[in-house]
This record gives C-alpha cells, structure tokens and sequence, in this order.
C-alpha cells in the first residue's frame, strides 16, 4: 500500500473538497512557504469556491490569496497572525466575511473541542515516507519544530501530507504519525528555507532597544523570578533577544539553573540551553537555522505541539509554568490593553500568536517597547483593537520608564521591588504624557462601522473586532 | 557628576531624541567628524533645535564644533552658544591660543545674547602631539576650561604608532594630561574605548585610567557606559569609609583634638578632602543619603 | 528670503523627514507622511513657521516624513531653504 498521489491537485480531488468546506495550513516555513499557495492554485484550477482557510499564519508571502478572495475562492480566513500585505487588504474591506483571529493555544484546542472544524488539513513537511509519517527536522527545507501542524493532523477530516524530501518507508523519529495521513504528495519545493528566519529574530544595536533591554532583564532580576527553575520566553524582535543576552550572563554569573525556555525558538535560547541555563527547550517553531540545527542533533531540544505550548484543551500546557515572557506591543493603552494586530492607522500587520496565551499564563508578562515609534506614542487611551486584556499585562518596559501594572488589584509588591531596586518606575499615564510631549497628541484614526476580522480569545469567546479603514 | 560622556551623531534625529536615556553623565552633540563636510549647515541647525525644543534631563550637554582651522566652527558658535549647552568641546586643540580663540568668540555671542559671563564652559580636546606637550597652557589657558579630553585615535596617528587596546603607546600622553588637569585644577578625560562589542575590554581600559587619575571616560558606544559608570563611581567599601573618615572627624572637632587616626592611620587633609569628593559622588549616584547617624 | 535653485535636506530614515524645495512662482507645499492621518495639521503648521520665519513667501516645497517630531521638520526646512537660496 502507497498514499503517494501524482499531484496536488489529484489530492485534492480523491479528498473530495467541495465549495464551502475549510482547509487548513500551518506556518512553520514562515515567509518562505510555497504550499499554501500551491494548494490554492491547484483549487482555483479545479474551480472549487467559497472556501474557508485557517492558516496558523498568513504571511506576505501568501499575497496571492488575495486573488481568490476576489474570485470568490476564499471566502473565510482564519489565522493567528496576518502580514502587513494580506492584512491591508482585508482591512480595505475585499472579504465579506470577517476573518477569525485566533491565538496559538486557542487555534488547536478549537480544533479539539469542536468549534472548529477543518474539512481538509495540507501539511507541509520537510521529509515524509510515503504512508505520510513526516517530520520537520531534516530535509532540504527543514523548518524544525512542526508543532501547529499537529492539532491540524489529529482533527482533521482529511489529511494531506505534502513533502519535497520523500524517503523510504518507515522513516524514524516522525513527528506526525501516518495514522492520521490519507495522501501524500511528493513536489519540488515546499518553501524556501530562508524564509524562516525573519528581520526581527537578530539582537538590535540600537542604544534605546538596547537601553530598553536592559531595563527588561533588570525588571526580571528584581522580581525575585530568576533563581534555580526558572522558565523564560522571548518573542523574537531585537529588544527582546537583547533582553534575553542578559538575562543569560546573569544567569551564567550566578549559577542559575533554569528549568525551560520556550515559544518560537532562536539561536539565543539554543545558547542557552546549551550554556545551561535551562534543563530543555519547549519549541513549537523555530525562527532561524540555529535552532533547527540544535532540535535535530539535541534530545533536551524538543518539539511540541501547539496544544502543548499554549493550548486550553489540553489538562495543562507550557504557558501555565511560565516564570517570565518578553513581548513587543504596537500600542498600550491606559488599561495595559495591548495591541499587536494592527499598525497604528488601523491596517492589521500582526496578530496574538502566543502573544495573549503566554501574558495569561506567566507570573510576568513583560511588555518591551520605545516610548515612541516614528512620532507615535505606544500609549494610547485605547487601543484600536485589544489583542491582550490588560489583566494579564504586569510590565511596560520602555527607555523611560517603567510602568507596573497595578490597576487589577496585583503586583503592588512588584512596584516596590522594582522601585527598591532603583529602576525608573513610573505611571502608565506618564509614559503617554512624556510620549505626547516629545511628539504631541495624535489624531484619531477614523474606522469604519464595518466588521473585518473578530478577535477571538484563547478560550473561544469573542475578545474584540477590528473595524475597516476608512 | 561627570564619569562617562557620550557621543551623539549631530544629524540623527532617532539618537538626539534620546541622547538622554543612555545613561550617560554628559553626552556630546557631534558636529565635527561624525558629520560629513556636505551635512554640516544640517546638522547644526538639527542641533539648534533640539537643544532648544528637548528637554536633556540628568546629563551635561556638550557640543563638539568644528576645529578652529576650519570655516564651521564660528557658525556652529553662532548657532549654539545663545542655547546655553554646559560645555563647547574644541577638537585639534594644540595650544593655549587654541583655546583663547574659542573663548574669546564665545565671550562676543554671550555678550550679544545678554547671557552671563562664563556660561558655556570649554573642553578641549587633545589630539595631537603638540597638544599634550602643552596640556597645562590649554587646561589653565582661559577660565571657561572646566576639563580636558585625550583623543588616542587622532594621537597616535600624529605620533605615527599603531593604536593598540593594550595603549602601551599613549600611556605617557594619558598620564601627561591627568598631571596636567589636576596641576590646572581642571577635570580630565580619556580617550574613547574603541572595540564597541569588548566590554571586558573595556572595563579593563577604564579601570586602567581610573587608576592614573582620570576624571572619567569618553564612550562612542552606548554600551560602553554602565562600565565606565560603574568604573568612576566610587565603590560600598570607599563609600562606606568616607562616611567613617567625616565621623570621626566631628567626633575629634567636638572632642577638640587635633590629630585624628582611624584604623590606625592619620586622618590628613588629603583623605579628608577624598572622603568629601566620594560622598559628593555618592549624593549624585543615588540623591541625598540619609547620615548614618 | 527667495528660493532660487532646487535643494533637498533630511533623510529617509525613521524619525527624520526628506525635504525638497524648489523655485515656483506660487507657495506649494505638498506633504507625505507616515503619520499623516495623525499629525498633518502639525507638519503643515511646522512648514509654514519655518516659511513664515525665513520669509518665504513662494516655491514649491515637497515634505516625505518618516515620523519626524517639529523641531526635526522645522531644522530639515530651514536647511533646505538655505542651501536653495542663500542667506537668511
């Protein structure tokens, strides 16, 4: 027996895909994925419309949906992260549909209790045999973790398996089983590994992210988190992996035994691991070379699923044992409500990913951002859109100054360490008023009434909408 | 307080927004070599303007202008003199006319602005051989002059030898300056550690010219200044011995004795005078401090 | 002050803004910003200070801001101004 098939579009055929139904995709080869848009064409060929497409993430690289939507081939998008190119058009109103927004922890476990259903998941694997056990660590386009591929694996009522690195039956070390695969498909290239790695994932150079960084690691030292056990993750941006490099040679300087590092995966937390600092690596997806390398040859280096890192479904997940996280916002507003969906004229440019699981999660959710970007303020008296509820927000790094969240009844400790430790401590209305006279006080932007996109919240429910741009 | 100094490009927008968080104790506006001959009217009219509409809290501001031998440096005056910056830092300076020149056309624009006599002090800055053989002229040339800085790069250059990390070749040069400054009262800099990404490098190059008698650093690198901050600032156990060394002379004044000892050792006028400096010091790094009384 | 020949002041870099001025008999002034929806009343008030302050009262002046605060839009105008037409 062989579920190798001749094409894609053979695939999609013997799947049986019909007009309405939704089809899954995951994002691991980042902005240098070939097979959504492969998938697509072969679609838009066999003149199968009206299609709903969860993609763990959309990046620019996918531009050519955009075309479909306009020809009525998709219908419905539903991702955790959209790219500025996608998400401007969206925001311009091409899709009647809002897209669904959600996070890397409510995605799968949606999936698993049912509240969203995919007709047919295409997975893109680095290496696969031809019954479909595939894995992401080795191959010519090695991507590392599959991590967000496999809730789409285990619920989805068909399963293609597409690979560029076909090898003979049964290959070792899988990371999805071929119990869950109905065909395979071997073509020329799923992506170009290049593309993984993204501009943001390099330490910055830059004084104030570098200022900023130091003010972050100096936040996690005072919070009394750093000690034996202790558990990290970083978003990749240059302020955050910045903040990382510190909080690494403090730990190497004290002896520090850290207990995981966890998220999208860099060299920095490969570094770590391998100084010991931590005891193991929790990697959904690898943001560079580095890190595929390191979860190929390091056992301590290990693939999870999205589930796993971040989900509800499941009886517990890496998020809930998170001592402290990094993240980025484009604006926070009064209330400590973060946005990082869109830019500040209203144009969706992102989206959660981890980005609320983890702040929910965490003992300390640190966010890392400059006071100001190219004249706008970080913070805002509302956000346009909230990604992540201020409650589960403890931290407002900027170069000046910190602000402690202490709006919900906690971290009124926290202050006071970080005050004891002669930090810049500060209101979150400071931060705006010393924004504002730097830069003085933007306009609003003007929305639409029109719903574009519902922002879903790790446990389902609806968290808030992002409205067109007029 | 004045250990690091910091230099900012005078035409980056982004860096003289936030010259001022880097930590820095004083950070320089760069208008000499940091700005290209075509960007010079921009740049120091960019700096104009932030001096006047950015509020620099917490740091001394100088301005390095153009060398006397060039036609900027009058327009770079023109322009930020009347914005009252703590210090003017004229490069290529070689001797003590080098220094009256400045201050002579600073003295005409404070006049003409109506601002008081002696506002905007002077740091030149020592690059050339000639220079540090006149030190002492140029730090005790003129009252402005309020401190000296040692340039290594364009030093060794005119001294045609290799600029080292080790500075074998301009250790005659740094200590040359300290006797200099201190024999004009005047503080002292030095020259700028150039491997930006070499911090174990340069807390050694820092403590090296902490230990000559340096006032304190220049950095090129924002990175460089919480090592040289940490290197110039005095430590717990200095801290600590300063506050016993001024105890236990108000002890010795109420009880009305005249020589004084602590742990053995003659309190003189010069340990008193250092004690004082170091609790100066320690008021700036962490404000007033409670007497441990 | 009278703008005689074509200069350009500024960069394209973050937080700077790219100024060109050119001779026009009419006062032209055409702005393009990455904060427009945010602050273009700000960066028109800035032009027009500079303009008013250097008394220049026609040409055609093109703004391509990348977030520049006042004091920035105002330094790059006065700069490109002077480098089009002399002195003050």
């Amino acid at each position: 027996m062989s579920k190798l098939v001749e094409s894609i579009k053979k695939a999609v055929e013997l799947v049986e895909l019909k007009d309405g139904m939704t089809i899954s995709f995951h994002h691991h080869m980042r902005n240098g994925d070939f097979v959504l848009n492969m998938v697509m064409e072969a679609i838009a060929e066999l003149g199968i419309k009206d299609l709903t497409v969860n993609a763990s993430s959309v990046f620019d690289v996918h531009e050519p949906i955009i075309g479909h939507i306009k020809n009525g081939v998709v219908t419905g998008i539903e991702c955790n992260y959209m790219g500025a190119k996608v998400g401007k058009a969206i925001c311009e109103g091409i899709m009647e549909k809002p897209v669904v927004f959600r996070t890397h922890g409510g995605r799968p476990s949606d999936m698993e209790k049912g509240t969203s259903v995919i007709d047919v998941a295409f997975i893109a694997a680095p290496t696969a045999d031809d019954m479909g056990n595939c894995t992401g660590k080795v191959g010519k386009s090695a991507c590392g973790s599959m991590g967000y591929a496999f809730a789409d694996a285990m619920n989805a009522k068909k399963v293609v398996v597409i690979t560029d690195n076909l090898v003979q039956y049964p290959l070792n070390d899988f990371s999805i089983s071929e119990v869950y695969v109905d065909y395979v498909v071997a073509v020329d290239q799923i992506g170009d590994p290049k593309g993984i790695v993204s501009g943001t994932t390099k330490i910055t150079r830059d004084p104030v992210g570098l200022k900023m960084a130091s003010y972050a690691a100096k936040v996690i030292d005072a919070s009394g988190l750093l000690k034996d056990g202790f558990s990290f993750q970083t978003g990749a941006g240059g302020a955050t992996l910045a903040t990382a490099k510190y909080v690494q040679d403090m730990m190497l300087e004290r002896g520090i035994k850290g207990s995981y590092g966890m998220g999208g995966i860099t060299k920095y937390m490969v570094e770590m691991l391998n100084n010991g600092c931590f005891q193991a690596l929790l990697d959904v997806q690898c943001f560079d070379l580095d890190a595929v390398e390191s979860i190929r040859s390091n056992p301590r280096h290990m693939e999870v699923s999205a589930t796993h890192y971040a989900g509800v479904s499941g009886k517990s997940a890496g998020v809930d044992n998170l001592d402290v996280v990094l993240l980025g916002a484009t604006q926070v507003d009064v209330d400590f409500n973060v946005n990082v969906h869109t830019d500040s004229n209203g144009y969706i440019m992102g989206g959660s990913g981890g980005h609320s699981d983890t702040a929910a999660g965490s003992k300390l959710a640190i966010i890392i951002a400059p006071l100001s970007r190219a004249r706008l303020p970080l913070v805002v008296d509302r956000c346009l859109c909230t990604t992540t509820p201020g409650s589960t927000i403890d931290v407002v790094v900027t170069q000046r100054g910190i602000a402690v969240n202490t709006k919900y009844g906690k971290n009124k400790e926290l202050k006071e360490k970080l005050i004891a430790a002669k930090l810049p401590v500060c209101e979150i209305e400071d931060l705006k008023a010393m924004a504002e006279e730097l830069c003085g006080v933007p306009k609003a932007v003007k929305l639409t009434d029109k719903v574009v996109a519902n922002i879903l919240y790790r446990d389902g429910t609806l968290l808030d909408t992002i409205k067109a741009v007029k | 307080m004045r250990r690091s100094m910091l230099f900012i490009p005078g035409n980056t927008p982004n860096l003289l927004m936030n010259g001022d968080v880097l930590g820095a104790d004083a950070i320089i506006l760069d208008l000499e070599d940091a700005v290209s001959p075509a960007e010079k009217d921009s740049a120091r009219i960019l700096v104009r303007n932030a001096l006047k509409h950015l509020n620099y809290k917490g740091c001394e501001i100088i301005i390095r202008i153009n060398p006397v031998d060039t036609d900027y440096w009058q327009l770079d005056l023109n322009e930020v003199v009347p914005l009252k910056p703590n210090l003017i830092m004229p490069p290529k300076v070689s001797c003590a006319e080098d220094v009256k020149i400045v201050s002579n056309y600073i003295a005409e624009l404070e006049e003409k602005y109506g601002m008081e006599k002696n506002t905007v002090k002077l740091i030149p800055l020592i690059e050339t051989a000639l220079g540090v053989e006149n030190a002492y002229q140029i730090a005790s040339a003129d009252e402005r002059v309020a401190a000296i800085f040692l340039g290594g790069e364009d030093l060794t250059a005119d001294l045609r030898c290799k600029r080292t990390k080790e500075g074998n070749e301009i250790f005659y040069s740094r200590s040359r300056m300290v006797v200099a400054a201190r024999a004009a009262g005047v503080d002292v800099y030095d020259t700028p550690f150039t491997d930006v990404d070499d911090i174990d490098g340069l807390y050694a190059d820092a403590a090296f010219a902490k230990s000559l008698g340096f006032t304190g650093k220049a950095s090129i690198s924002p990175r460089h200044v919480e090592g040289i901050n940490e290197v110039f600032s005095p430590t717990q156990a200095e801290i600590d011995y300063a506050h016993e060394v001024m105890e236990t002379i108000r002890i010795a004044k109420e009880q009305g004795k005249g020589v004084v000892s602590l742990r053995g050792k003659m309190i003189d006028a010069p340990i008193v005078e250092r004690a004082r400096q170091v609790i100066e010091m320690e008021k700036a790094m962490f404000g007033e401090v409670e007497d441990d009384e | 002050m009278k703008i005689t020949s074509t200069a350009v002041a500024g960069t394209l870099e973050s937080s700077d803004v790219y100024v060109k001025v050119e001779p026009c008999d009419a006062l032209e002034i055409s702005i393009e910003s990455v904060v427009y929806n945010q602050f273009a009343e700000e960066i028109e008030a800035s032009v027009k200070n500079v303009l008013n302050e250097m008394g220049v009262e026609s040409g055609k002046i093109s703004i391509n801001d990348k977030g520049a605060i006042d004091c920035v839009i105002q330094a790059r105008v006065e700069t490109a101004i002077k480098r089009a037409g002399g002195n003050k």
